[in-house]
């Protein structure tokens, strides 16, 4: 009995056919849609992929075609030449520092407004949650500023700093709504047992909400990874993180499709690793703010 | 949470550890806990946003503050030229921005959702290759597709001459007329697996009994969507509507690497973002920083005015429905 919304209205429907096939031309219709489409999304990735491997030469000739003699030199080329072993460091040297720093102080400020009761802890929620709204580049004059008088411009702790700060908000959220839903008795058990507050954190809370730091992790890592807009005003050449860089590389080799090729690879090959290798996390993660 | 303070109030006494002390010591632990975050988040975010708010009521004179200038920053990007024509121009272009996307992806992305949710094969991996895209940096994206939509060397002319449409073969980023529509496919390629997610994840959670009691009252395929499944995803809608419209008013990254800081050809792609990181960053004017900032505060209160009407008007349809 399967019946697909490609399936005209019964009463217009005309009674051409016999009525049971018609499932069919429309499961057929839907199947034949979603792989068309599927191509479509992946096609311009795998010509991505594709001319990364192949010769200036080749690309210019035919935009697309296989690579019979994968051209590995282009990563060699954009690696070295294109300054991508310096974007590639930064990136990874930036994204992993913000995320572990953002993290760490929302797990550490989730649990206590979680979970304890004193005076001001709703408004510390209020007000931790309302950077969830803010948009923080409008702000990139200011940080800019700031970071220039306490000597953190051009530097990629000042970097580090705005990216933990704006994982923030999202981390005390999801965590603070997981440490709630932690049963008690767990905490009163070790504190019968003599465990202090910092060891019943450490040790029972916190691995109790490892899936949700891994989430929040995650999720602070894919825009992290992929923003433009902070590294460009905020530091300097040495210092960009791959999209910027990207740019840059543009600017100087607008020519060289080739090597600007493997220069996308390189910049998205992370995020894909990482995709697959937790496609469920990040799936679930993605449909999360739903049931908000 | 009680059992917490409870405890704190009652814990061992140590000699001459009076309630004053015990009070000292609670407060040191939620320090600990709380101030890494509090200090990082309002020293980077909050501090810097208020400073914008402030920044925009004055006057500026290259980087030192001038006279308070009340409102008038706010009455240039209307009055002075060029942003007299600038920020009108770049404002249409979101809204035409905001309508194709959510026409095309939204539409798309429901479409995809339904249809995968009825399938049976390879229901993994066309989920994953409409998400690929999303993952990918919009500044990627943006390179990738400038590159394909290149006139000479580009992938999509070549592909149209090898099925024999070389007649349909444009200089899609060159042509004023073309440049905002190809954008908005090129944005929405890579955010319909968003949608799609949201709109599966909702679909999911419908019990298959409603479509049941549809069938068994006789109701076709499509009046069964359209009269339980589509009202069911309300809410969903709304979300996506609200996430597409902060987004669309957000971009900017993808349109840079598309078609450059101006939105080029002759600022036919020229949105919001890309006029205020302009304003603020390469603007000639003396007072940049107070426009810029004049330009901040009027997209943060449209963005956020506009998302909370929003969430306002779906909550209500919301309840309607039910």
């Amino acid at each position: 009995m399967s019946t697909s919304v490609l399936e005209k209205p019964q009463v217009m429907a005309p009674q051409r056919r016999p009525r049971r096939r018609r499932p069919r031309t429309a499961v057929i219709a839907s199947t034949a849609l979603l792989w068309v489409y599927a191509a479509a999304a992946l096609a311009p990735l795998i010509i991505m992929a594709l001319g990364s491997l192949r010769t200036e030469q080749q690309l210019a000739d035919q935009p697309i075609g296989f690579p019979l003699h994968p051209a590995f030199e282009n990563y060699a080329k954009a690696w070295s030449e294109g300054g991508f072993s310096a974007y590639f460091i930064n990136s990874i040297v930036v994204t992993v520092s913000s995320v572990v720093l953002g993290t760490g102080v929302a797990v550490l400020a989730a649990y206590p407004l979680a979970r304890f009761r004193f005076p001001l802890s709703g408004l510390l929620s209020a007000y931790f949650l309302a950077g969830l709204m803010l948009p923080i580049r409008l702000g990139i004059k200011p940080v800019f500023f700031l970071l220039n008088s306490i000597g953190l411009i051009d530097s990629r702790i000042g970097l580090i700093c705005v990216y933990a700060a704006s994982g923030v908000p999202f981390g005390v959220f999801v965590l603070s709504a997981f440490f709630r839903a932690l049963p008690n008795e767990l905490e009163e058990a070790a504190r019968i047992d003599g465990a202090g507050e910092l060891r019943i954190f450490g040790q029972i809370m916190v691995p109790l909400v490892r899936p949700a730091l891994t989430t929040v992790a995650l999720f602070q890592f894919i825009p992290l990874w992929n923003d433009f807009f902070f590294p460009l005003v905020l530091v300097e050449d040495d210092k960009y993180t791959l999209p910027v860089g990207l740019t840059r590389f543009v600017a100087e080799f607008e020519a060289a499709h080739a090597q600007l090729y493997a220069g996308l690879v390189i910049t998205t090959i992370p995020l894909v690793l990482l995709f697959l290798l937790a496609t469920k996390q990040i799936v679930a993660g993605l449909t999360a703010g739903m049931t908000k | 949470m009680v059992q917490a303070e409870r405890r704190l109030k009652a814990g061992p006494t140590g000699p001459g550890g009076g309630a004053t002390r015990r009070r000292a010591r609670r407060f040191v632990l939620l320090l600990t806990f709380l101030l890494p975050a509090l200090v990082l988040y309002t020293v980077f975010i909050i501090y810097p946003l208020i400073s914008a708010l402030q920044y925009s009521l004055f006057s500026w004179n290259g980087l030192q503050q001038g006279g308070f200038a009340g409102v008038s920053n706010f009455v240039d990007l209307f009055t002075k030229y060029p942003l007299s024509e600038q920020v009108p121009r770049a404002l249409l272009h979101n809204c035409i921005f905001f309508v194709g996307t959510m026409l095309i992806q939204t539409t798309a992305g429901l479409l995809l959702a339904v249809l995968l949710h009825r399938s049976r094969r390879g229901k993994r991996f066309l989920q994953t290759s409409y998400i690929l895209p999303h993952l990918v940096s919009p500044i990627v994206a943006g390179y990738l597709w400038s590159m394909m939509l290149n006139p000479q060397f580009g992938a999509v002319n070549a592909a149209l001459k090898g099925i024999g449409l070389g007649s349909l073969a444009q200089p899609w980023r060159g042509d004023p007329h073309l440049a905002l529509p190809v954008a908005i496919l090129v944005n929405a390629w890579q955010w319909v697996g968003f949608p799609m997610l949201l709109f599966a994840a909702a679909l999911a959670g419908i019990p298959e009994e409603y479509h049941e009691a549809a069938r068994v009252d006789g109701a076709s395929a499509w009046t069964s969507f359209r009269r339980v499944t589509f009202p069911l995803l309300t809410p969903v809608l709304g979300i996506v509507t609200v996430l597409t419209f902060i987004g669309n008013f957000n971009i900017l990254d993808l349109i840079y690497a598309l078609q450059g800081s101006k939105g080029n050809p002759s600022f036919s792609t020229d949105v919001l973002g890309l006029l205020f990181y302009r304003t603020a960053f390469e603007s000639p004017d003396a007072n940049a920083i107070g426009q810029s900032s004049a330009l901040a505060v009027l997209m943060f209160v449209l963005i956020f005015g506009v998302s909370i009407v929003a969430n306002r008007f779906f909550r209500r349809m919301e309840a309607r429905l039910k």
